[in-house]
């Protein structure tokens, strides 16, 4: 079985810049892959590369087994593209948006009113047929904008941070709704900021500097040695007031990272002085917990910022 | 070549869809360069007559008096003021009150009567070169004959000219400046709608889902010519009829001729929208780039000043604006009663310039889309 998607040494410059450095990576048919990374980490233009839009400086990828350099544009017929400002015409309505993108890939008669039913079934928007985009609340966007997306049975789909600024009950709706297709093979390729959707994903990929820093299931990210150095151990200080406590654990000796939780502080130490702290204060409790995938990308992220250094 | 246009249905389809649904733009877009047209089109007239003039008679005799009478009669010439002092005509002149000042010296009626030459004093306000110079020519005409008449007492005149105006005999305004106004109005409602249409995609980021569906950047924008080329046309047809029934500038030459020869035209400010398009990344910015292409096509195009009488450098500037072959056109067919044998250059390198600045638009596009 092929892969659905790869990228192999993909490297992109603009320029003197270079976007994308040496990125490689494969994606099975029917995953559900995360991409996570700061805004302006070469999320987009990874995505603008696979879909053909931009001939990759070195290196090259393929969709469904197809050269992203040449078959750029059989490939815009098998792929689905989402971003997050939807791509919906406000003044038309419902079914008038899913015909115009039903139109524009060439999806005719018989089968395109059938196809057009389908997507109206999966995504519930039938209610709404004959309202205006503008009139709709941004989760109804969100969906009507993945209808259009995948109006043409795409089997890959790339959705470039599809959930920002919905609210959680939307997102929880879209997300039941990928896994729904990625039930029926097809593959989803996800950019967000968001941990709990990252954590959702089957692997999970995080670009940093233009370089792709770590990919793996969200355990197999945990247990990076990277984001685990060994010898150190994750661990939740529990307090009543934990922000009067934070500059006093970051400045412990062997303490390496600390940040709040809630009532609690997260930190990152070194082994030995677990009983060290809990001698310092006694009236927190102290427990080891597992690293949760904002404390990996955090760690990495300043692993290569402290190695730049 | 079906690859080359594709989704040029749909998109066209779509774009219908947006002017139904925004009735008022459709509305102000139609109505607008209507308003210019009744504005300009009553307003602009360049024949001069009635120039308020400032008379300093110092003469006050009989013969003075007959002079200032053939400067009344030549309608060129409103007697508005009189004034008691050199001074005062001076004063009307700078104050504006008065374009023109006759001073008739006091001794006027003396020198006609001996037989030697009576001086007048003609004072142009030169800040308007036309009225300047027809004034100046009016005024020289008016003595000339004045002094003919004193030295042949019977009256006659030893040549006189028949100027006969061909095209044009009221030598109306009108005539000459409302079928160059088609231009000018057309090309900023046209260059103005489609401009504004594909920049408001980018704006709202359905320019990017575009690229990423096999829509092909030529469908794309022959997709959006076509709605908007129409409506063009429809307010061509509006202002052709009101030009006719309003302004009564008949047309010499055929219509239907002229209506095809301004598919050229069409063509070209499309296609100078659209690349307008690719370049301006917000509305405001395509709008001001819009009202840019306005000055050097009034200007430059022979629209208001004769192309002939423009230094080489400007003349060369001229040949790059598409209004100039279009003024030419609308002219020649209307005035004239020209037809394709003799302005078929004129459609053939708008033609050219259209589908030059169609691939442009096209390239730039693919271009900005890879970045």
């Amino acid at each position: 079985m092929t892969a659905a998607i790869t990228a192999d040494h993909l490297t992109i410059r603009f320029g003197s810049f270079t976007a994308v450095a040496d990125v490689s990576f494969e994606i099975a048919k029917g995953e559900v892959f995360g991409f996570l990374g700061p805004n302006g980490s070469g999320k987009t233009t990874i995505i603008k590369a696979l879909c053909g839009l931009i001939t990759p400086s070195e290196g090259t990828g393929t969709i469904l087994g197809m050269d992203i350099r040449k078959d750029a544009a059989e490939i815009k017929r098998h792929v689905g593209y989402m971003s997050q400002k939807f791509g919906l015409y406000e003044d038309l309505t419902v079914a008038e948006n899913i015909d115009f993108y039903s139109g524009v890939y060439g999806i005719k008669g018989q089968q395109g009113l059938q196809r057009k039913e389908e997507v109206l079934g999966l995504t519930g928007i039938e209610p709404y047929m004959n309202r205006r985009a503008s009139q709709l609340s941004g989760g109804w966007k969100q969906r009507l904008a993945l209808a259009c997306a995948i109006i043409h049975s795409p089997e890959v789909v790339f959705l470039d941070e599809p959930t920002a600024g919905i609210d959680p009950v939307a997102r929880r709706a879209l997300w039941d709704l990928l896994f729904k297709l990625s039930g029926q093979g097809v593959t989803f390729f996800v950019t967000t900021h968001y941990m709990d959707e990252a954590e959702r994903c089957g692997r999970v990929g995080y670009i940093y500097l233009s370089k792709l820093v770590a990919i793996g299931s969200v355990s197999e990210l945990q247990r990076l040695p990277q984001a685990s150095p060994p010898g150190t151990v994750r661990i939740q200080i529990g307090s009543v007031n934990p922000a009067s406590l934070l500059d006093a654990v970051r400045a412990f000796p062997g303490v390496r990272e600390a940040t709040i939780f809630g009532r609690s502080i997260h930190a990152l130490v070194d082994g030995d002085c677990v009983s060290a702290l809990r001698a310092r204060w006694p009236d927190a409790s102290v427990q080891i917990i597992d690293a949760s995938l904002e404390d990996v990308f955090v760690t990495l992220t300043n692993g290569i910022m402290g190695a730049s250094q | 070549m079906r690859n080359l246009f594709h989704g040029l249905i749909p998109i066209c389809r779509k774009e219908f869809l947006h002017i139904a649904r925004d009735p008022g733009t459709l509305f102000f877009a139609l109505l607008i360069p209507m308003l210019q047209l009744f504005l300009f089109g009553f307003a602009v007239d360049t024949n001069i007559r009635q120039i308020p003039t400032v008379v300093f008679d110092e003469s006050r005799t009989q013969d003075s008096r007959q002079l200032l009478q053939s400067f009344s009669s030549s309608d060129v010439f409103k007697l508005s003021s009189y004034a008691s002092s050199k001074d005062e005509m001076y004063e009307a002149i700078r104050a504006g009150k008065a374009r023109v000042g006759i001073r008739i010296p006091y001794d006027y009626a003396r020198h006609l009567q001996d037989g030697t030459t009576a001086t007048v004093l003609v004072l142009v306000d030169g800040s308007d070169s036309t009225l300047a110079g027809q004034a100046v020519s009016t005024a020289t005409g008016v003595t000339l004959i004045e002094s003919l008449a004193k030295v042949s007492p019977n009256g006659k005149m030893p040549i006189e000219v028949r100027p006969s105006v061909l095209y044009n005999p009221a030598t109306r305004s009108a005539n000459f400046f409302v079928p160059g106004l088609i231009a000018i109005l057309l090309q900023v409602m046209t260059i103005l709608l489609i401009a504004l249409s594909l920049v408001r995609e980018r704006e709202r980021g359905t320019l990017e889902q575009l690229t990423m569906t096999p829509v092909a950047p030529l469908g794309l924008m022959v997709g959006k010519m076509i709605p908007y080329g129409l409506l063009a046309f429809f307010e061509l047809c509006a202002i052709l009829a009101v030009m006719r029934v309003v302004f009564q500038v008949p047309i010499h030459g055929s219509v239907f001729t002229l209506l095809a020869m301004s598919l050229p035209f069409l063509l070209t400010v499309l296609g100078i929208g659209l690349v307008i398009s690719t370049k301006a990344h917000t509305q405001a910015e395509a709008f001001q780039l819009s009202m840019g292409t306005i000055l050097p096509s009034v200007f430059l195009s022979g629209y208001i000043f004769l192309i002939d009488n423009m230094p080489p450098f400007f003349q060369a500037i001229s040949r790059i604006i598409p209004a100039t072959y279009y003024i030419s056109v609308l002219r020649g067919i209307i005035l004239r009663g020209a037809g394709l044998r003799e302005l078929w250059a004129n459609a053939a390198i708008l033609t050219a310039m259209g589908i030059a600045a169609v691939l442009l638009a096209a390239w730039q596009f693919v271009k900005q889309r890879s970045t």
